[in-house]
């Protein structure tokens, strides 16, 4: 598929966005993208809401890396989520760096790029600037929300804040809350990107230099918690990189360096250095049950109503099974419709964003009976 | 008929009331749930361990979690469900009291359905034999099967009378779901399998 361009939505003009920090945005832009069109009944927009370092280009060209949509594979005309049937939007995550208002964008009151000074945002921030979206595109209630990672934490908010405007919702190897580990792993990746003297305490957009290497770093660091040790054994093992032996230096000896270097190496041409503090942030707040006095079931009291899906991956160590079984139970105890697998993979927690056919035949059932039930 | 259900299942199908909730624990490929949900109105809910039978549910739009019963039925809260089903999967469980019990916990009333291992052509094998017993219904040799707690019509009287529970209904049954009419003594030697209503 071609580049197409993304298009961008101005939000929150006349009223703020009032984020959970006590902080407000005015106004807030939105980067996004849409596939297919919406019926007359205004009754088949499927929301994708993205991971981490994911953009609003699910299934077209990112316009600056030219590589197919994040996840082509399962959206397109035909395909699971298919755009000749379903009206699909997808849109940058405030805090984001692809058309959606983050750090890197200029405060309207100093006119001067944010930086540090751009306010801590949550997951259910991301999520209520998605339903001005909505509001903004005239999608009243929407056929299904889909989401990986931490687009499924999205989901998740969205059943949580606008169950009424869900028939159904989609999560894929997620959680209500990030852990202990989670969160280490994250504070590795910020301190890298603190620590590159390019950082300039985040100032660094007045300089020809970012902060890539500490962006680097990070990228490398959370990679490896997106794969397993059999993937990496299995796609690397202990093989050298274009040698016969070690050199005895510190050059890249294995190909698994080489590839972690590669990673980060690209990560930093489309990605902003401090949107990555800002969602990781995001992301480590998260802890929905935390609202609710520990009990998360309580947090889906509303959705009774909302037919869900939960799938996690038996190789996820970043959002492991467990961690997903704990949003089916409180699903149960709160009486919302789940159906619930953990799928067999190798693949760690990239798994959902790759081929695994026990997936699609779970995704394929759910939607399809789904659609009938709202009479699509 | 919009849906043809297989003997055993329709046995227990018959005991559901209509319009109750009803959690089909080793659910399969949903059959029973999906019958239940057309025919009877219910609101159907599944566990299911096989990732086969947990997609063919959600294929039917059902709501399968996968999971199993020694585990997952903890998480459940009291008095969900009017109906909790666990058909042919008692012996198979590693505490199957407490899978009794947490079922008459979750649900108001259950309905078990157990191969009946007093039936007279397996004690006949064992006494004549001395093996243990493979049978139509109990197919597997003792090393490969998944039935590791295996009980009679008998047995099963005894343990819900320990915990006081109430048997409403009692079905005993060949292996081809005919109804056999007779008392729990008689059919403890006849019965290829037996189906017990419970309640608390």
């Amino acid at each position: 598929m071609s580049a197409r361009e993304g298009h961008t939505a101005t939000l929150f003009k006349d009223n703020v966005l009032a984020l959970d920090s006590g902080a407000s945005l005015s106004p807030v832009n939105v980067g996004y993208m849409t596939y297919g069109s919406l019926n007359e009944d205004r009754s088949n927009a499927i929301l994708i809401c993205h991971a981490l370092t994911g953009e609003q280009y699910v299934a077209s060209e990112h316009p600056i890396t030219g590589k197919p949509g994040w996840w082509e594979r399962i959206v397109g005309p035909g395909k699971l989520v298919d755009t000749d049937k379903y009206f699909v939007i997808c849109s940058n995550v405030l805090g984001g760096c692809l058309g959606t208002t983050g750090p890197w964008e200029v405060n309207p009151e100093t006119g001067k790029p944010w930086g540090l000074d751009f306010p801590v945002i949550t997951i259910r921030d991301m999520v209520r600037v998605q339903a001005a979206l909505l509001d903004h595109l005239g999608v009243e209630n929407l056929f299904a929300v889909i989401g990986g990672s931490m687009g499924g934490m999205q989901t998740l908010e969205w059943l949580t804040t606008f169950p009424e405007k869900l028939h159904s919702a989609v999560i894929l190897a997620s959680a209500a809350r990030h852990t202990a580990q989670n969160i280490a792993f994250h504070e590795v990746g910020r301190q890298a990107v603190m620590a590159d003297p390019n950082w300039q305490e985040g100032r660094y957009y007045e300089h020809a230099a970012k902060p890539d290497k500490g962006l680097a770093v990070a990228r490398m660091t959370a990679h490896i918690t997106y794969l397993s040790e059999d993937a990496l054994t299995k796609k690397f093992g202990r093989n050298l990189q274009s040698r016969d032996s070690v050199t005895f230096g510190f050059d890249a000896d294995f190909q698994v360096e080489s590839y972690l270097r590669y990673q980060g190496s690209t990560f930093v041409d489309r990605f902003d250095a401090n949107s990555y503090l800002y969602i990781t942030r995001a992301m480590d707040y998260l802890d929905i049950a935390g609202r609710h006095d520990g009990r998360l079931a309580d947090a889906f009291q509303g959705a009774a109503h909302v037919r869900c899906c939960v799938i996690s991956f038996s190789s996820d160590w970043l959002y492991p099974t467990d961690e997903n079984k704990r949003v089916v139970h409180a699903m149960n105890a709160a009486g919302v419709p789940v159906s619930f697998a953990d799928i067999t993979s190798p693949h760690g927690h990239d798994a959902f964003l790759l081929e695994e056919p026990e997936m699609d035949q779970m995704l394929e059932g759910f939607i399809a009976t789904a659609a009938k039930a709202r009479g699509l | 008929m919009t849906n043809s259900l297989r003997p055993d299942l329709k046995l227990i199908a018959d005991m559901i009331e209509p319009k109750s909730r009803v959690l089909d624990v080793g659910c399969d490929d949903g059959s029973l749930l999906s019958y239940l949900v057309d025919e009877k109105n219910v609101d159907g809910r599944g566990i299911e361990l096989s990732q086969k039978g947990v997609n063919a549910s959600v294929a039917k739009g059902l709501f399968v979690i996968q999971g199993d019963a020694d585990n997952d039925l903890n998480e459940y809260p009291d008095d969900s469900f009017d109906y909790v089903v666990l058909s042919k999967a008692l012996q198979a469980m590693h505490r199957p009291k407490d899978v009794l019990i947490n079922l008459l916990r979750i649900g108001r009333k259950a309905v078990v359905t157990i191969p009946n291992f007093g039936q007279w052509r397996v004690r006949f094998d064992l006494l004549t034999k001395g093996r243990m017993p493979v049978t139509k219904a109990l197919d597997k040799t003792w090393y490969n099967t998944d039935n590791i707690h295996f009980c009679t019509i008998h047995d099963l009287f005894d343990m819900v009378a320990e915990e006081n529970i109430t048997v409403k209904d009692f079905v005993p049954h060949k292996h081809d779901g005919t109804r056999l009419n007779m008392g729990r003594r008689r059919a403890n030697w006849h019965a290829d399998q037996a189906l017990f209503l419970l309640e608390k």
